[in-house]
């Protein structure tokens, strides 16, 4: 008995993490307040269309030379010694990549 | 026949003006739709929207100035644009294209010019207010990487000059517009770290940096520009943990009530309290978030403050005479802008989330009434035409 629940239970683990892995990020209404985020408030420093203001643009050609991990890492931990907050408290790591791998395509208007 | 073709040319002008209002605009404004690249013309006696304006590209943190007649306002677009528009008729009179990235500008004594300050390409370009067309252009000091230093805090002084301040290089320069011409510059290097915005004093003889990258302020006394650039509260912050920076503050709306000014403290939930004649801290009061803008009611008696993401949902009401806080109104997300009515009986206040702009009793502190607006986020009132630094 004891055995076949803790079973159930590793198949329900790896069953969820696979879909977690196979979805890789945020749900629709999630991505939608993340992208209303990144326009408005990331945008208070970076712009609205993000092309730049008091912090750098952030459109794909000013971030090609950055890996998702480095837009990842500035995203959660911010920049110091510059204005860059971290957005950890507000942001998972797999909302940060998705928002990075956002940014890289680069984001409708 | 005769009789038909006069009444006819009697009636021509009268029909060419027909969308265009006739009235005083001592009670009009306008209100900045940040995401449409839109304006609304509003009457504030009336509570209405009287037009709205379309075409006027990105607003994102777009402000305004108005001309001395009160008729045109200015708007600064976050692209670069600089757009007149005649609120009489609710039209676009003039738009140019002035720089790549643009943040905020101002109006000269005399009103006959606009200046506007760039990020891309850094430095302030000075306009005639009557056509747009430019007058100066001055480039700001080349950073490390060869780019022009973004400008900001930009405000106009008595004696036909503009003051600002240089982000990137750390410094504060006056433009004397005098002859326009000649344009003439005094520069004042080193005042600090990463100056972020600018106010000027509404008589006009102080302006004031505010610095991100170091503690403190930086003050020049315009009356006294051979005395150079001082620090002030350079004790604010000291020893103590700065929190994470969401939203930068603004320094536009000078609070000052008696002889005390109001700023918000940068990084600190406190509203900073000076003592103007000696401009030493005379007091914090602890607030609800970081502060964004610390606004005074007209007569001096009320500050009212709003917050950086996350606390962007909230008013508070501060008692300027026992610094206590009477009142914390939830407004709702996105609580970017106020501005208060010339006597200051109301204040109008934008809040993005709920495209709406709400309006407030300032006596009973309670909302009087709403209506829709698209993103809203910048208020602007004519009566700012006659203040310095506004």
């Amino acid at each position: 008995m004891n055995l076949f629940r803790m079973t159930m239970l590793a198949a329900f683990a790896l069953g969820s993490s696979a879909v977690v892995c196979a979805n890789a990020g945020p749900g629709a209404q999630r991505q939608t307040e993340l992208l209303h985020l990144l326009r408005h408030d990331c945008g208070s420093c970076h712009g609205m269309r993000l092309e730049g203001g008091l912090g750098p643009p952030l459109t794909p050609p000013a971030l090609r030379r950055l890996s998702n991990e480095q837009i990842v890492a500035t995203i959660l931990h911010g920049r110091p010694g510059t204005p860059m907050p971290p957005w950890r408290p507000f942001l998972s790591p797999s909302e940060a990549q998705w928002l990075a791998m956002q940014l890289k395509q680069g984001v409708s208007r | 026949m005769k009789q038909l073709l006069l009444t006819l040319m009697l009636m021509l002008p009268t029909m060419a003006q027909a969308e265009c209002l006739t009235r005083g605009t001592g009670d009009m404004g306008i209100i900045i739709e940040r995401a449409s690249g839109s304006v609304l013309v509003i009457d504030t006696s009336a509570h209405k929207v009287l037009f709205r304006v379309k075409g006027l590209g990105d607003l994102s943190h777009a402000s305004a100035v108005f001309s001395r007649d009160e008729r045109y306002a200015y708007v600064f677009g976050r692209d670069g644009g600089l757009s007149k528009i005649d609120i009489l008729c609710g039209a676009l009179d003039k738009r140019v294209i002035q720089g790549g990235n643009s943040i905020g500008g101002a109006i000269s004594q005399d009103g006959k010019l606009i200046a506007v300050s760039n990020y891309v390409p850094g430095g302030v370009k000075v306009f005639s207010a009557a056509d747009l067309s430019l007058v100066a252009d001055i480039p700001a000091t080349a950073t490390a990487k060869g780019k022009g230093s973004k400008t900001v805090g930009l405000v106009d002084a008595p004696g036909q000059r503009f003051v600002f301040s240089l982000y990137d290089t750390g410094e504060i320069w006056i433009l004397d517009m005098k002859q326009p011409g000649k344009p003439a510059l005094t520069k004042f290097t080193g005042i600090g770290r990463l100056p972020y915005d600018g106010l000027v004093t509404p008589n006009g003889r102080y302006y004031i940096s505010g610095l991100f990258g170091e503690d403190g302020l930086a003050l020049l006394d315009l009356w006294h520009p051979e005395k150079g650039v001082t620090r002030i509260l350079d004790h604010y912050g000291k020893g103590e943990q700065q929190l994470p920076v969401y939203k930068m503050p603004h320094l536009e709306g000078w609070a000052v009530a008696g002889n005390q000014a109001f700023l918000p403290a940068v990084g600190h939930h406190e509203v900073l309290v000076v003592n103007t004649s000696d401009w030493k801290e005379s007091g914090r009061i602890a607030v609800h978030g970081q502060p964004i803008f610390v606004m005074a009611r007209p007569d001096g008696r009320q500050l009212w403050v709003n917050f950086a993401f996350p606390d962007n949902d909230t008013l508070q009401i501060i008692d300027s005479e026992t610094l206590k806080i009477i009142k914390t109104l939830k407004s709702g997300k996105g609580t970017l802008h106020m501005e208060f009515t010339p006597r200051g009986e109301e204040v109008w206040v934008s809040v993005r989330d709920k495209d709406e702009i709400q309006i407030y009793d300032t006596q009973s502190l309670t909302l009087k009434t709403r209506f829709k607006a698209e993103k809203p986020s910048g208020i602007f009132f004519t009566n700012r035409a006659h203040q310095t630094g506004l």
